[in-house]
């Protein structure tokens, strides 16, 4: 495997007094998608921000294509190619989706081809196109979730970092963000490090998964494998085994604890 | 006419007001001491320099511009995400430290320089109106046209938009946030100069005209804290309230109206006229 395109080492990340990510490591290679499950609470989100800059943590260290980004500012990190789509959609909501788009693409120098990619993210997501001129507010949870990836997609970004895309969406949604998503994967060669709490699907999209529960990474395998796995099955796929006479084991306990 | 010219001012003022807040969400109580101090620096071009007025008043607006983007940066970017209380109050003994200042260096007396607009009228029809007055209202629908352009068409404009729409998006996106809060600072220092010199035919230039500010205050809140429309209608409505009571009203009432009609307004539609509150939650 080449080296990854990104690097997080034992980064440790606070909030305020309270420890949220505990010296967590991992690596996203290039061209790959990688996901980060957990629940609630477990600290991905903060991982993300970590890694944009949002957040600055405490110790560790991110690295990007050889480079330490860890205590930069969201707008040098955002230069050197990392997009964040974040959790929850975060559109502006009283601009319209150009305009949206068109500040994914503030950081950009080259503005004479914007126009082009604006294109690109408009084929990818087609109800962006018909609603070009409407208020980003205005829109539904599905379509200002595409909004979000698509503004995010319009820097050109070398690594993607999604945040909950199913949040809050039907499962028909999700299936059509997630192919989406896979697309991108296959036809641009785009990375990406997906952060979701429904498991399902994330494990089926990505290539190589991480488990998270209170700050640490508790599992890493690749994503077929952790399919398999019984404590993945059991908590996060919702998947029981039969006990002996026919009843749920109601006392397990997770391996790796 | 007077009524609608003294409006705009407070429009502008309200204006200002309404800038920082959208953005920023801080309320800046020395917006009418900025605008005192816009008026004070065109003084000094002009009267004390000799410059003429038009390149006085750009110059006025820019000296004032850089004096708003560097109170933001270096005085209130380290209270960012203190309570509300803190900035408010560190926003009125800023008022207090202009006026002094104010004081200090021109004078406590009143002021006035040479405009192009001074004394003079137009005999519109049969009506006679005093060119200050049509140089303010001009000078307002100008300025807002601007305004809107800058806000409406600009990358930067629309980039201000997005950070006041949602701040944490917009430091996702690579905006720099905290300069483009610098920057509507500068914006907002710039309309409050203007304002001031707009306003210095009609008044004297002295230290306590920032007072007007209180007046522009109730503008903004009457026309619905965070809208810009709002706040020059509520500017205007305040204006023309004040001159109607000055001239048909009890002695007195040309100083209470305005703040009667806001009262009048907060029972009946609490968010004021343009209220936005309830939509910012899409």
């Amino acid at each position: 495997m080449s080296a990854p395109i990104l690097q997080v080492s034992n980064i440790e990340t606070y909030y305020g007094p309270i420890m949220a990510i505990r010296g967590v490591s991992l690596s996203v290679p290039e061209g790959k998608i990688v996901t980060v499950l957990g629940a609630n609470g477990a600290g991905k989100t903060t991982i993300l921000k970590t890694i944009s800059g949002v957040m600055d943590p405490q110790k560790g260290t991110v690295t990007f294509e050889g480079r330490e980004i860890q205590k930069r500012d969201p707008d040098w990190i955002m230069r050197q190619g990392i997009a964040h789509v974040p959790e929850g959609r975060e559109v502006f909501p009283f601009l319209s989706v150009r305009e949206n788009l068109e500040m994914g693409a503030y950081t950009r120098k080259d503005r004479n081809r914007i126009q082009e990619d604006m294109d690109r993210v408009f084929d990818y997501f087609p109800v962006l196109r018909e609603r070009a001129g409407q208020a980003a507010g205005m829109l539904s949870g599905g379509e200002q979730q595409m909004l979000a990836i698509g503004r995010a997609l319009m820097s050109r970004p070398r690594l993607m970092l999604l945040d909950e895309p199913s949040l809050g969406l039907s499962p028909r949604l999700v299936s059509e963000i997630f192919t989406i998503i896979r697309r991108l994967n296959s036809e641009e060669g785009m990375t990406i490090l997906l952060v979701e709490q429904n498991a399902h699907i994330a494990l089926q999209t990505g290539d190589y998964g991480y488990v998270l529960e209170v700050g640490r990474i508790v599992m890493e395998d690749s994503c077929s494998r952790l399919m398999e796995k019984e404590d993945i099955k059991e908590f996060y796929l919702g998947i029981r085994e039969q006990g002996a006479r026919g009843k749920r084991r109601w006392k397990r306990k997770k391996t790796w604890r | 006419m007077n009524g609608i010219a003294v409006g705009c001012i407070y429009g502008l003022i309200a204006l200002g007001f309404v800038l920082i807040y959208k953005a920023t969400e801080m309320v800046n109580f020395a917006q009418g001491d900025l605008m005192m101090l816009g008026a004070f620096v065109a003084y000094t071009l002009i009267s004390g320099l000799g410059l003429p007025y038009w390149l006085g008043l750009a110059g006025a607006v820019i000296i004032m511009a850089v004096f708003g983007y560097l109170l933001d940066a270096v005085l209130l970017r380290p209270v960012i995400g203190q309570p509300q209380f803190a900035i408010v109050m560190l926003t009125i003994g800023l008022g207090f430290i202009l006026r002094a200042a104010a004081g200090f260096i021109w004078g406590h007396d009143p002021l006035s320089f040479e405009t192009p607009f001074t004394g003079k009228v137009v005999n519109a029809g049969g009506v006679v109106i005093a060119t200050e007055n049509l140089a303010i209202i001009f000078g307002t629908v100008l300025l807002c046209a601007i305004l809107y352009a800058f806000f409406r068409f600009t990358r930067l404009g629309v980039a201000m938009q997005a950070s006041s729409q949602n701040q944490l998006a917009a430091y996702y996106m690579g905006i720099p946030v905290k300069r483009i809060f610098s920057m509507i600072w500068a914006l907002s220092a710039g309309v409050a100069a203007v304002a001031g010199i707009l306003l210095a035919p009609k008044f004297l230039i002295d230290p306590n005209m920032g007072f007007l500010g209180i007046k522009a205050f109730a503008a903004a809140v009457l026309g619905g804290f965070g809208s810009i429309p709002g706040a020059l209608l509520g500017g205007l409505v305040i204006g023309v309230i004040e001159q109607i009571a000055g001239v048909y009203g009890p002695p007195g009432s040309h100083e209470t109206a305005a703040y009667l009609a806001l009262l009048l307004v907060l029972v009946l539609k609490p968010g004021g006229i343009f209220a936005q509150i309830g939509r910012k939650k899409v």
